[in-house]
């Protein structure tokens, strides 16, 4: 009996414990992230400057607001622009780059793998000034393509919508497609080598054994390479904020740009309405992680 | 033929059909490399030559260097960057790791039901949190503080679900033993895991510092006001802000703002691909 009563009050110390390990981060993340969501919903039902904020009559003013507000609309439509195309080249792209590099028989494959995943280090900013200077009128590609005789003058790529919105795209599949390879060279390394012994012998192809044993086997991690793709889409700032300033005349401005100049960026901060657009912005990351997850998840 | 004859006749043939493999990737290496070598030789070259198309080394480093110092305050800035990264990186590890420790080892319905409710701030996106967080930053008088600078990013799911994931490798008999031998449970954490999770510890480091030394959005929001509180990616970001950029000099402070980023790509590759693949095993 005694020793029993002892047992069970080391367990509930053990217990006490591990409750206590979790504490700090649990209280952090509810400080600093559930709350805060929480407290922008409740700002952006209001209006005025940061210091003296009303409620906004009618309550949802704020969010009937933005379906007048051209600019806004244009920042979702760059956004969804920017991920409609540039997410699904991308990891393709770092889909095939790791096939390759899961190959045995190739040599320097370290070198390789070293050379795709190198864009990486480099910061946000970094690489968003890296282009903006190659992509510049009296920049490097400029020069490249008048001396060869492509184009007869300098092109202002940064300065002309459609090609502005192309170079943030090149950039974005420049830094990013290493970073995606990555998970599927991991993922590829713990499908079973026997698995494509047996393909061969069934006599399947590259091309068979890629669509029947290769995706379905790294549907899980396509799914979450997906999601995250979409969420860091969804939230583009440094390189709409660097590489191209948002412009020229707002036509490569992005969702998170937009609310940052609203809020901090130019003049007195109307949080109220960024803060509406910023529960946009999560009511979509949100919406489309969902949908992924259920698409994800369904089997055949 | 002898069998090495025909083994090596058989690999040819192999690399013969992977030339193709070979072509592409060698294509894709120069794009992916060459931004990188042209932002080195930049730094080296005048502006003028840089934006005539210069893609070798030149002469002119040292006068870029002088005048990015006389631009910008760069070694405050250099300093700065270290002591965010560094300070958020082992605050992050160390709360983080305790969770994670707590939340795998200490398992029962109630943690794991917290665990997934803690997951959701993933879907939490910074932009959304920002003018909250700046105002609750402003109201503690934290701004332009390294306070400001790391506390949204000293406890994130992310880092919680990698020290999750990696504690299940962690064995538990050593627990057992700790606890017979009068540990007590902290002591078994710094003592027993910190020690046998270091592989961990070091891939969630590289992947912490990089992503502070990287961090660009919201220092922009809380040090805004103080220029001696800035970071480096802040300071290039100033340096490409003028009517006239000097190509010469900003890819100088670029140059800058990369080295340490990648030295650690360089020595330490492997665990900041365990890094980010971390938390899906």
């Amino acid at each position: 009996m005694n020793t029993n009563s002892k047992e069970t009050s080391v367990l509930a110390k053990q217990h006490r414990a591990g409750w206590f390990f979790l504490l700090p981060a649990t209280i952090l993340i509810f400080v600093l992230n559930f709350y805060p969501m929480f407290q922008a919903f409740i700002i952006s039902l209001k209006k005025g400057s940061p210091a003296a904020l009303q409620w906004t009559t009618p309550i949802f003013n704020n969010y009937t607001r933005m379906l007048q507000d051209k600019l806004f609309i244009r920042s979702v439509g760059n956004t969804f622009l920017y991920l409609l195309i540039q997410v699904p080249i991308m990891l393709v792209l770092a889909i095939l780059l790791a096939q390759l590099l899961n190959n045995k028989d190739l040599k320097f494959r370290g070198l390789f793998r070293t050379m795709v995943f190198l864009p990486c280090a480099t910061s946000l900013v970094s690489y968003a000034l890296i282009f903006k200077s190659l992509f510049a009128t009296q920049g490097l590609i400029n020069s490249v393509l008048v001396n060869l005789g492509i184009f007869k003058e300098n092109f202002n790529f940064l300065g002309t919508p459609w090609s502005a919105k192309m170079v943030i795209i090149i950039a974005l599949i420049w830094r990013w497609t290493g970073y995606n390879m990555v998970f599927y060279l991991a993922g590829l390394q713990n499908i079973e080598y026997s698995v494509y012994e047996a393909a061969k012998i069934d006599g399947a192809n590259g091309w068979e054994t890629f669509w029947g044993i290769t995706v379905p086997l790294l549907r899980p991690v396509i799914v979450m390479t997906f999601i995250m793709s979409i969420n860091g889409t969804l939230q583009l700032f440094d390189e709409s904020m660097n590489l191209t300033g948002g412009g020229p005349a707002n036509s490569t401005i992005t969702m998170s740009h937009y609310i940052y100049n609203n809020s901090f960026g130019q003049g007195v901060g109307n949080f109220g309405y960024s803060s509406a657009l910023s529960f946009i912005v999560f009511i979509m990351v949100a919406v489309l992680a969902f949908i992924n997850l259920k698409v994800g998840d369904k089997r055949d | 033929m002898t069998d090495t004859k025909l083994i090596k006749a058989n690999s040819s043939a192999i690399q013969k059909r992977l030339i193709p493999t070979y072509i592409f990737l060698v294509f894709w290496c120069l794009f992916s490399v060459f931004p990188l070598y042209w932002m080195i030789t930049a730094a080296t070259n005048a502006s003028i030559e840089v934006a005539r198309g210069k893609i070798v080394f030149g002469t002119y480093a040292a006068t870029n260097f002088k005048n990015l110092l006389a631009a910008e305050p760069l070694f405050k800035s250099l300093a700065n960057s270290f002591k965010y990264s560094i300070v958020q990186t082992v605050l992050c590890l160390f709360i983080c790791s305790l969770a994670g420790y707590g939340f795998e080892l200490y398992h029962d319905k109630a943690k794991d039901k917290l665990f997934g409710i803690l997951l959701l701030a993933m879907m939490v996106p910074q932009v959304a949190t920002m003018i909250p967080l700046f105002r609750m930053v402003s109201d503690a008088h934290l701004l332009n503080t390294v306070w400001a600078f790391i506390l949204p990013s000293i406890s994130t799911p992310f880092m919680i679900m990698m020290f999750r994931q990696n504690s299940r490798n962690f064995p538990v008999d050593i627990m057992e033993a700790a606890r017979l031998d009068g540990l007590s449970e902290f002591a078994i954490f710094f003592r027993m895991y910190l020690p046998v999770m270091k592989s961990t510890y070091a891939a969630a480091a590289v992947i912490s510092f990089m992503n502070a030394w990287n961090s660009y959005m919201w220092p922009k929001v809380v040090m805004n006001t103080d220029t001696s509180a800035m970071n480096m990616p802040m300071l290039i970001a100033n340096l490409a802000a003028g009517y006239t950029v000097d190509y010469g000099t900003l890819m100088m402070g670029v140059l800058f703002c990369s080295v340490p980023t990648m030295i650690i790509f360089f020595i330490l590759q492997k665990q900041f691909a365990e890094g980010i693949t971390g938390s899906v095993k």
